[in-house]
């Protein structure tokens, strides 16, 4: 048992933090957020020279081989700074679902465009009524040929309006709801009958509704079984909350520390108001909420390498919650112990806490996934 | 990063639960489980049972009776203790005075005392507490004047827990009334049975005797039950305070329970259905569990700290566990008192006596329930642990 890093993602936390520091203040992330396409090109070719976009990928498809412990290292970092650009629709999502579920053709033909930093990705799957059920899908992908037809609706697919390449989950057999026939497919964003509608999302992001309508894809677009794609989507859903989770302890973490600096300095009633001891208290709470989000978050890191999917997936869920519950204490009352500035868009704090808030809605809230871990039994069964 | 135990470590926990599982007995598992109080007669047996097998003071120095294992061995075995459950070391002579005395004390008080500890010969109680000195111990009145070769003390303590069994006390005595609060306290152990000291039990909500009021009245105790310097005391009430940090979590008393829960909640039918199949209560009990496995990462997290980087300064996480530890204690009881609904209430007069069993096991829920608001009272309440975060952590 040992909860230190070792000393290569000792150096890797110092680097990704050292790029950051330099390149990812709050008023640099303001400049990003304003070029085209809302993030930085420029900041997402340091990200790839550095290596941290090639990450986990194996060395054989021109990666670094790297473990959950090296995105968590990653995500944290980039919750911390708050940083806008695609990472986990690209990396962690879309490189997760070719690291798991792709053929040798396809890593090779989309791997080394996300390592070098020149091809971004989104994840089509939300649909109108699908909610967090991955499994609810009525987007079609009917046999054309050797090939695919597409059609159906999908919405706030991050990165969605930028993306180069989709990946989108979609129905080859049954019905809404069944678990079986769902398929997931590589579709060119520019492919014919794809219509994007962008917009910037709550948290500063970009994200787009995507209607597919008779798009024509290949056989190679089918990333695993596409019949029985469902296992394949959870468990790369399940990374990409693990990455979420860290995310989240990195924004939280950080949210503390400008609150406790912020009610140091303030002064009212002659004294700081730090000096007082029911703000005090609440940042102990905030403390306490803070450290148990950080202890769940290493707890589904580890668990991203159980065998057992059930398994996994509760660890995960578990993790999702105690994450939900914290980020929200957290969230709010940063803003609470700051006060009337925390409500203003200028300062960074309420920055903090829209992306926090996102996270909590983003692949399944508190309650749905304190929900399956209930119906899964409890957490010590 | 490994949350994986060793292989040696697992071992470790088999060997640990084999010999649970052998040798408590069987009538004082039951009784933990149901929430009932032991007798004095049961908690020593079961403690010399460890003792002979060279668990009674695990965490103490080798030469002392301990037995060199390194903090996740510690963790592993408290972990089974509470969890089996069996009950644990007398904490007031195993974590608390005994540390003090082998730490602090002179060769002659080490020979004395440390072996009867470890075997329970003498049963130990803390005079901490006193009315006007909660939280803000330091303000105790308590007097130790020196004559001649004795001390003479004055005063009174509360809530001393199980003085009732107590041989012998260790407590917090103003021996200068001239010096600043912390300055002028020494660290004083004497004879319960000493002429003066009186003990009045104290009935807590639950209906049960677990707590005491002890009076002394111009006791007379030998100069040499001084322990470490005169004046001194104040450091060794907060070494001792700061000695026992990852057991308070108490993980494994809340695993237990919640294993508990479910198996009652299994049984116990409520609108047509067992209790588990309502969602909401089921939720409920999911929640916690998470929370559980929440702070037993923490706890995990100390513990691995500690190990790597020695227990020199106190990992402020530890306040960490105190809380949510109690917390969640308080939920499991809360959790049984839903599952049971309106047969809480029949009240069991001799229930705390453990020796009218004639109700059924939800005899002692409410009690229980009732009990456990203590937990984030003692051991320093909530709120003192919410000052040292901000203190100690935040810097506020």
């Amino acid at each position: 048992m040992d909860f230190d890093l070792s000393e290569e993602q000792r150096l890797l936390k110092e680097s990704v933090d050292g790029l950051l520091a330099d390149a990812y203040d709050f008023d640099a992330r303001k400049k990003y957020m304003k070029e085209k396409g809302g993030w930085s090109k420029a900041l997402w070719g340091k990200l790839a020279e550095q290596g941290l976009l090639g990450l986990p990928f194996a060395e054989t498809d021109g990666g670094f081989g790297a473990g959950a412990v090296e995105t968590m290292i990653v995500m944290e970092a980039l919750g911390r700074s708050l940083v806008v650009e695609p990472y986990l629709a690209t990396v962690v999502v879309a490189g997760g679902f070719l690291r798991h579920g792709g053929s040798a053709e396809q890593k090779a033909r989309y791997i080394p465009g996300i390592i070098d930093g020149s091809k971004t990705f989104g994840f089509a799957q939300l649909e109108k009524n699908s909610r967090y059920d991955l499994f609810d899908v009525v987007t079609t992908a009917k046999k054309k040929g050797d090939g695919w037809v597409i059609d159906g609706e999908k919405f706030v697919v991050l990165n969605g309006e930028n993306a180069d390449t989709l990946i989108v989950t979609a129905r080859t057999k049954g019905g809404q709801r069944d678990k079986s026939g769902i398929g997931v497919f590589l579709v060119p964003a520019d492919a014919k009958g794809v219509t994007k509608k962008g917009y910037p999302t709550q948290d500063g992001l970009h994200a787009a509704d995507i209607t597919f309508t008779n798009v024509e894809v290949g056989a190679d677009a089918a990333i695993g079984d596409p019949d029985n794609g469902l296992p394949l989507i959870e468990r790369v859903a399940d990374e990409a909350r693990i990455a979420l989770c860290a995310e989240a302890v990195g924004a939280m973490d950080e949210s503390l520390k400008e609150t406790v600096e912020y009610i140091k300095t303030r002064k009212q009633f002659g004294v700081a108001i730090g000096s007082f001891q029911s703000l005090q208290h609440r940042a102990a709470d905030m403390f306490v909420a803070l450290e148990q989000a950080r202890s769940m978050s290493m707890f589904a890191t580890m668990a991203s390498d159980f065998t057992d999917a059930k398994e996994r997936s509760s660890a995960v869920a578990a993790a999702k919650v105690q994450v939900g519950k914290s980020l929200k204490f957290v969230g709010q009352q940063s803003i609470q112990l700051h006060g009337g500035i925390g409500m203003t868009m200028e300062a960074k704090i309420g920055h903090y806490f829209k992306r926090l808030t996102m996270i909590e809605n983003t692949l399944g809230d508190t309650d749905y996934h304190l929900r399956r871990v209930s119906e899964g039994g409890g957490l010590l069964a | 990063m490994d949350l994986a135990f060793t292989k040696e470590e697992i071992a470790f926990r088999e060997e640990v639960r084999e010999f649970f599982k052998n040798n408590v007995p069987p009538e004082t598992r039951r009784k933990l489980q149901e929430g009932r109080h032991l007798s004095k007669d049961e908690m020593v047996t079961w403690w010399r049972i460890l003792n002979k097998k060279g668990w009674g003071v695990t965490h103490w120095p080798k030469e002392y009776g301990g037995t060199g294992w390194s903090t996740v061995q510690h963790y592993i075995f408290n972990e089974e203790l509470q969890s089996y459950p069996a009950p644990q070391p007398l904490a007031f002579g195993v974590s608390m005075v005994g540390p003090v005395i082998y730490t602090f004390g002179n060769e002659e008080q080490k020979k004395k005392y440390l072996p009867r500890i470890a075997n329970v010969d003498d049963w130990w109680c803390q005079g901490f507490s006193e009315p006007g000195s909660g939280s803000d111990l330091a303000s105790l009145k308590t007097k130790a004047e020196r004559r001649g070769d004795k001390w003479i003390i004055n005063g009174q303590k509360t809530w001393t827990t199980l003085a009732q069994h107590a041989d012998m006390i260790f407590c917090l005595c103003r021996t200068d009334p001239a010096a600043k609060k912390q300055m002028g306290i020494s660290f004083i152990v004497f004879s319960m049975k000493s002429k003066g000291v009186t003990v009045r039990p104290i009935q807590t909500i639950d209906g049960g005797h677990e707590v005491n009021e002890v009076f002394f009245d111009d006791v007379e105790v030998p100069y040499e039950n001084l322990i470490g310097e005169e004046n001194k005391g104040w450091d060794y009430a907060k070494f001792l305070l700061g000695n026992e940090r990852t057991g308070i979590a108490r993980v494994g008393v809340s695993k237990e329970r919640l294993r508990r829960i479910r198996a009652l909640a299994s049984k116990v039918e409520s609108g047509g259905r067992p209790v588990i199949e309502d969602p909401a209560f089921r939720e409920k009990l999911t929640a916690c569990e998470i929370e559980l496995k929440a702070l037993e990462l923490t706890q995990l997290r100390v513990v691995a700290d500690e190990g790597k980087h020695g227990k020199g300064k106190p990992n402020p996480a530890s306040s960490v566990l105190k809380i949510k530890g109690s917390e969640i204690q308080q939920t499991t009881t809360e959790l049984l008192m839903e599952i049971i609904g309106p047969f809480a209430a029949p009240y069991d007069e001799h229930g705390d006596a453990g020796s009218n069993e004639s109700m059924d096991w939800t005899a002692q829920i409410a009690p229980s329930y009732f009990n456990n608001r203590k937990v984030s009272i003692y051991g320093g309440s909530n709120e003192i642990q919410r000052n040292i975060i901000s203190k100690a952590v935040l810097g506020l």
